[in-house]
C-alpha cells in the first residue's frame, strides 16, 4: 500500500516536472530582436489594395547591432546613402521570411513580390526600415486580413501605440479592425486555450501575430 | 509481476523519456507540422509558465541595452547590467535551445553521473561564451566586419553545430542500438536467467561473463558495486565503447570479441579520480563541443552593442555571467534527467528482466532523439532555433 503510494507520488511529481520542462522548452523560441511598426495598406483608384507600405523601426540594441561596420562620411551620422546598400541586404534577407507579412483574401494567401521604395532612416539610436511590399496581383475584396509576425519568433512584431494601421487611397466606407497580439502571459493563455485545442492556421508565432482585417461594403 | 505493475512501470518510463526530452519533442511536434499547433503539448497550466518565462526574458533583454548605456556614465551600473545578464541567462534556459535536450539525452544514453551533468553543462555554457565573444572579438572588433558578415559567420557555426548534432546522434544510436538489439535477443532467449536475476549471476564467475547484460539492466550502480566486490574494477567505463582504449587499463576481464561489446551501454559510476583524467573528459567531450559551439544570439548583440558604446569589457563580462547563468538552468535540468533514469532503474530492478530491456531501449531512445533533433534542426525543420539575419 505504502508502495503505491509512493510510486503515485512519484509519478506526480514526474508529471510535474514534465510539465515544467514543456514550459522551460517552449520559451526557447524568444525574440532577440523587436519591431515597431506602422503600416498602411495601400490601394489603387480602382478599389483594390496594391500593397503594404510598412515602417520598421528596430530595438535599440538591434539598431547598433545593424550598423556595426557600416562606414560613414561623418562619424555617427547615418545617411540614407550611407544606409543603401544595408537596406538593401535587409530587403534581400527578408525574402526568406516573406516579409513577415501575410494577407490572405477570403482564406486564400496572396502573394506579394519584390519591395519597392526601400530605405533606412536612423534617428535617436533608432534604425527604421521602410519599404513597399506590393501585392503580386491588386485585389478586390469586401474582406481582407493582414498579419505581421514572425512564425519562427526570433522577431517580435508590434504595432506602434499611435496611428498603427491606416488605410491609404481606400474606398470610402472601407473600415479596419487592429488586433494586437497580448502580452506574455495572456497570449500564453490564449495559446494553450486556443491554438492546443484547435490549432488550424496558426504556429507558434502566430500567436504573437499582429492582425488587420478590413471589411469594405 | 502482475500486469498492473507492469502497467505502471511503462507509465512511469513514458514519464521520463517525456521528462528528459520535453523539449526535444516540442521541437519534434514543430518539426512535423510546421503550420499547426504542436501536437500532445501542455496541459493548459504549462501555459502560464511559458507565458512567464517569455516575458521575463523579454524584460530583462531589452533592460540590457538601457543599462549599457548608463554605465558609460556611471560605472556602478555595470552591477546592474551583470544581475541582468545572470537572469537573462537562468531564464533563457540554455543559449542554444536545443542544448539541454542533447546534454540531457546524451547523459540518459551514457549512464551518467549528475556530477557530469553539471560539469558538462558549466563547460558548454563557458565555450558558448568564449565562441561569441571571439566572433565579435576578431569580426567586430578587429576586422570591423558588418552585421551581415557577422551573422553569416554565426549562421555557419550554427550549421555546423547542428551537423555536430547530428553526427554525435548517429554515433550514439550506432552505439546504443547494439546495445539496445543485444538486450532484446537476450530477452528473448533467456527469460528465466533474466527473471532469476542478480545473485546467481553474480556469484558465479562464469555465469557471470555470460549474463553481464541481465545483472546490470536489473541493477543500480551503487547495488553492482557493492555487491561485485571483489571484480568492481571489471566494470570501470564499460559502456563506453569510444574509449575503450583509455578505459581498460585497469581491465582485468578478458573478453572475446563478441563479448567485449556486452558492455556498451553502461558504465558504473565513475569514481572523481577517473571523472578526472584525460578519458574521463574525453568522453563527455561530444556533448560539450556540439552544444558549446553555437553562440547565444543575445550574447552576440549584447557584445556588438556593448562595442559600439565603448564597453566591451563589460560585455564580455555580462556574457561570462549569462553563461554561468545558463550554465545553472541546464545543470538543473541535467540532473534532473539523471535523477529520473536512476529511478527508472530503481523501479527497473524490482520487475523482471524486462527492466533491463527497457533501460537499454530507453538509452536507445535517448541517442534516438539527439540523432532526430540533430536533423530536424540541420534540415530547418525546428524554425524556431534558426538566427535570422536580416
Amino acid at each position: 500500500m505504502i508502495g503505491l503510494l509512493r510510486r503515485a507520488a512519484i509519478r506526480s511529481a514526474l508529471i510535474a516536472a514534465v510539465l515544467a520542462l514543456v514550459g522551460i522548452g517552449a520559451a526557447e523560441a524568444h525574440p532577440h530582436v523587436w519591431v515597431t511598426s506602422t503600416s498602411e495598406l495601400v490601394y489603387a483608384p480602382d478599389g483594390s489594395l496594391t500593397g503594404v507600405r510598412h515602417s520598421w523601426a528596430f530595438d535599440d540594441m538591434f539598431s547598433t547591432y545593424a550598423l556595426q561596420g557600416i562606414e560613414t562620411k561623418q562619424k555617427g551620422v547615418y545617411t540614407r546613402e550611407d544606409l543603401a546598400p544595408l537596406a538593401q541586404t535587409n530587403v534581400d534577407s527578408l525574402k526568406e521570411f516573406a516579409y513577415f507579412t501575410f494577407a490572405k483574401v477570403g482564406g486564400k494567401k496572396q502573394k506579394f513580390g519584390d519591395p519597392v521604395d526601400y530605405y533606412l532612416s536612423y534617428k535617436d539610436s533608432v534604425l527604421t526600415l521602410h519599404f513597399f511590399l506590393p501585392l503580386k496581383t491588386p485585389v478586390k475584396s469586401s474582406q481582407l486580413a493582414v498579419e505581421v509576425f514572425d512564425p519562427s519568433y526570433f522577431i517580435d512584431f508590434s504595432f506602434a501605440e499611435k496611428n498603427p494601421v491606416s488605410l491609404v487611397g481606400a474606398p470610402a466606407g472601407c473600415k479596419f479592425d487592429f488586433q494586437r497580439p497580448n502580452d506574455g502571459t495572456a497570449t500564453a493563455q490564449r495559446m494553450s486555450e486556443d491554438n492546443f485545442l484547435n490549432g488550424d492556421n496558426s504556429n507558434y508565432g502566430a500567436m504573437f501575430a499582429n492582425k488587420i482585417t478590413v471589411t469594405c461594403p | 509481476m502482475t500486469s498492473h505493475r507492469r502497467f505502471a512501470v511503462a507509465a512511469l518510463f513514458v514519464c521520463i523519456a517525456a521528462l528528459v526530452l520535453g523539449d526535444a519533442t516540442l521541437h519534434a511536434a514543430f518539426a512535423h507540422n510546421p503550420f499547426g499547433a504542436p501536437k500532445g503539448t501542455p496541459e493548459p497550466q504549462a501555459g502560464g509558465i511559458v507565458g512567464w518565462l517569455l516575458a521575463q526574458q523579454s524584460a530583462f533583454y531589452k533592460q540590457m541595452s538601457a543599462t549599457i548605456r548608463a554605465a558609460k556614465a556611471d560605472g556602478s551600473a555595470v552591477w546592474t547590467l551583470l544581475g541582468i545578464s545572470f537572469a537573462y541567462g537562468v531564464f533563457h534556459a540554455a543559449g542554444p535551445g536545443h542544448g539541454k535536450a542533447v546534454i540531457s539525452s546524451y547523459l540518459v544514453a551514457n549512464e551518467e553521473t549528475a556530477r557530469r551533468g553539471i560539469a558538462l553543462s558549466f563547460i558548454s555554457a563557458l565555450l558558448q561564451a568564449l565562441v561569441a565573444v571571439s566572433i565579435v572579438g576578431v569580426c567586430a572588433w578587429l576586422l570591423n566586419a558588418t552585421a551581415s558578415t557577422m551573422c553569416s559567420a554565426e549562421r555557419a557555426i550554427e550549421i555546423g553545430s547542428y551537423a555536430l548534432i547530428a553526427l554525435f546522434g548517429a554515433r550514439l544510436v550506432w552505439v546504443k542500438g547494439g546495445g539496445f538489439l543485444r538486450a532484446l535477443q537476450a530477452s528473448m532467449r533467456k527469460p528465466q536467467l533474466a527473471m532469476a536475476g542478480v545473485p546467481a549471476a553474480l556469484v558465479d564467475h562464469d555465469r557471470h561473463h555470460h549474463d553481464h547484460d541481465h545483472d546490470h539492466g536489473g541493477h543500480g550502480h551503487a547495488h553492482a558495486r557493492a555487491a561485485h566486490g571483489d571484480h568492481q574494477h571489471h566494470h570501470h567505463d564499460h559502456g563506453h565503447d569510444h574509449d575503450h582504449d583509455h578505459a581498460h587499463h585497469d581491465h582485468h576481464h578478458h573478453h572475446g570479441p563478441g563479448e567485449a561489446c556486452d558492455h556498451c551501454g553502461h558504465s558504473h559510476g565513475p569514481e572523481p579520480s577517473e571523472l578526472a583524467g584525460p578519458g574521463g573528459w574525453r568522453r563527455g567531450l561530444g556533448a560539450v563541443l556540439t552544444v558549446g559551439i553555437r553562440p547565444c544570439s543575445g550574447a552576440i548583440l549584447l557584445l556588438v552593442f556593448a562595442l559600439a558604446q565603448g564597453l566591451f569589457w563589460a560585455g564580455i563580462v555580462a556574457t561570462f555571467v549569462m553563461g554561468l547563468g545558463t550554465a545553472i538552468t541546464v545543470a538543473t535540468i541535467a540532473v534532473a534527467a539523471v535523477s529520473a533514469k536512476g529511478l527508472a532503474r530503481k523501479l527497473a530492478v524490482q520487475r523482471d528482466g524486462g527492466g533491463m530491456l527497457v533501460m537499454r531501449g530507453l538509452e536507445f531512445g535517448a541517442a534516438g532523439l539527439v540523432l532526430l533533433l540533430g536533423c530536424g534542426l540541420l534540415l530547418g525543420y525546428v524554425a524556431a532555433e534558426r538566427v535570422t539575419c536580416l
